[in-house]
């Protein structure tokens, strides 16, 4: 579980975030949304310590990130695994070493073990044949995929991913998606995904914190988003024709299940 | 170029002192370090060979055309030329060609790692990056420029007999026995103390430059440009203090 209370950042004169406060839950895919440069990535960043916070905490269950020394903070980080938005691999090695490192520098057990976990992880991201190719030499949704295969060989307690399926065809990023679900709910891992695609935010949204102006203008879960009168979220999510029959779709589907007649109705009293 | 020589220098400590900490695994470290002892060793050795043959080529013909006076012995060309290659030229000029050849590799290797985010991306794993990527390079530096120098000092050598014997300045034997005359192990010595220096400043300076570049691929450029600079300017400064210390 990870908790921020009142993240505050600026940049000079320029307050990126103003006052971030929300928890994330172990087993469920957390989003960040929002607009492009509302400041999703430096959240992120904040978060796993990549850039300082002004103001506020961020509690890794329980403890104190924000007041702990870098040898302490080393150990959270061990726990970590993150995606990029620029993938950030390591350009001197192919594939498949960028997967080992990790396993190298941290895994135990014998060369065959790591050899095997670095096969199974490119395999679930389906880049088995591209292994002993260099960064360089392949597309960049290979490379996100690359590095999510990196992020997860270690087995994370929290996954961080910025972006994870920009770029992606439709199929391969919904298979990216499940990917990552999959992994959440099997390990208890807490996923956290900063995202603007609408397939994630409606197939995968467990809990979900929409970023506006550098605050948290709403938050709720994707059954709950489809009910929300909140107009700049609205705005936002279901900006085309297309999304906002979706939309009507989705609501009468979950309408039929009864519980969601609450929801719709303490939305429409203006919760 | 701004100068905040104090900022700079505050924080190139800081940098040095960042490096030390337990590795996480001393394997990779090592793995690391003897990679960088390749890239620095063998791969500027090239250019040492041909700067050091024909640094060594010109020594002798220049001393030879300012001795003239006949009642100097031939000899003494060969120990000019030895004295001058293994004090000044072997050690300072080569450093000098290796602030540009190593100093500009190591700035815009490490400024591509920050810009892509791949130090990020190492820093999120839990690795201490000033220990993994700068440590094995000062280290490697350090333990293969002095090696380099020798290289160049017995090339210097070499070069500048052949050259003298090629020209017809001076015989083999003459040139042989000049070498043995007044032959001084601590200017070797100081040699060697000045390239251990050098070493230092070439690779900690450029890796501090690379290391801190922020923006885009423009600053890689920009750094790389630095950091040559500022190790060069550096080792002439600390050229000249260690002769007026040490001689
Ligand atoms: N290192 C930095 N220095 C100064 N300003 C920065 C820095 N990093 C980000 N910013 C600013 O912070 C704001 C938010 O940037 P951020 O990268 O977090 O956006 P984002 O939500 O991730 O956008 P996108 O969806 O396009 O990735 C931008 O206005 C950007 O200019
Ligand atoms: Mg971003």
């Amino acid at each position: 579980m990870i908790e921020l209370q009142d993240i505050r950042k600026s940049f000079g004169e320029k307050e990126i975030l103003k006052g971030v406060s929300t928890i994330m839950e172990p087993g469920k895919v957390n989003l960040i949304i929002g607009a492009s440069g509302s400041g999703k990535t430096v959240m992120m960043k904040c978060i796993v310590g990549l850039m300082g916070v002004d103001n506020g905490k961020i509690l890794y269950d329980k403890q104190d990130f924000t007041a702990m020394d870098e040898k302490e903070k080393k150990v959270i980080r061990q726990e970590i695994g993150m995606l990029f938005q620029g993938s950030a691999l390591f350009d001197s090695m192919t594939v498949e070493q960028n997967v080992m490192f990790p396993l190298e520098m941290f895994g135990k057990g014998s060369l065959k073990e790591k050899k095997s976990r670095v096969a199974e992880c490119l395999e679930r991201v389906q880049l088995k044949e591209a292994a002993k190719k260099f960064p360089a030499e392949i597309s960049g949704g290979m490379k996100k995929r690359v590095g999510i295969a990196r992020a997860i060989v270690l087995n994370p307690k929290y996954l961080f991913c910025d972006e994870p399926n920009s770029g992606l065809d439709p199929q391969t990023s919904l298979l990216i998606d499940k990917l990552i679900t999959e992994l959440t709910q099997e390990y208890n891992i807490t996923t956290v995904i900063n995202t603007h695609d609408m397939n994630t935010v409606m197939e995968s949204g467990d809990h979900i914190v929409y970023m506006y102006q550098g605050q948290k203008q709403w938050e709720g879960s994707n059954k709950e988003i489809v009910f929300s009168k909140d107009q700049k979220l609205n705005d936002f999510i279901f900006a085309s024709e297309f999304l906002r029959e979706a939309k009507e779709m989705r609501q009468l589907e979950l309408f039929k299940d009864g519980k969601w007649r609450e929801q719709l109705k303490k939305e429409q009293d203006g919760k | 170029m701004e100068f905040k020589f104090f900022y700079h220098f505050g924080n190139f400590l800081l940098m040095l002192k960042g490096m030390f900490s337990r590795p996480e695994n001393m394997k990779m470290y090592w793995k690391q370090f003897m990679q960088q002892c390749v890239d620095i060793g063998v791969g500027s050795f090239g250019i040492v060979f041909i700067i050091s043959l024909f640094m060594g080529g010109v020594t002798t013909l220049q001393t030879a055309y300012q001795l003239v006076s006949p009642i100097i012995p031939k000899s003494t060309i060969a120990q000019v030329v030895r004295d001058t290659i293994i004090l000044e030229f072997a050690p300072t000029l080569t450093c000098i060609v290796l602030a540009g050849v190593v100093g500009s590799k190591i700035a815009s290797e490490l400024g591509n790692m920050r810009i892509s985010e791949q130090i990020d991306a190492l820093e999120i794993m839990g690795i201490n990056t000033k220990g993994y990527l700068i440590a094995p390079k000062i280290m490697a530096a350090v333990l293969m420029i002095p090696v380099l120098v020798a290289i160049a000092g017995f090339l210097g050598v070499w070069g500048g007999k052949e050259a003298g014997v090629l020209s017809g300045i001076i015989s083999s034997e003459q040139f042989m026995q000049g070498l043995r005359q007044e032959f001084k192990a601590y200017n070797v010595f100081f040699a060697m103390a000045k390239s251990y220096t050098f070493g230092f400043i070439i690779a900690s300076v450029s890796a501090y430059y690379g290391y801190n570049v922020n923006g885009g691929a423009l600053e890689i450029g920009k750094a790389s440009t630095t950091a040559v600079v500022v190790s060069c300017v550096l080792i002439l400064f600390m050229d000249y203090a260690l002769t007026a210390i040490l001689l």
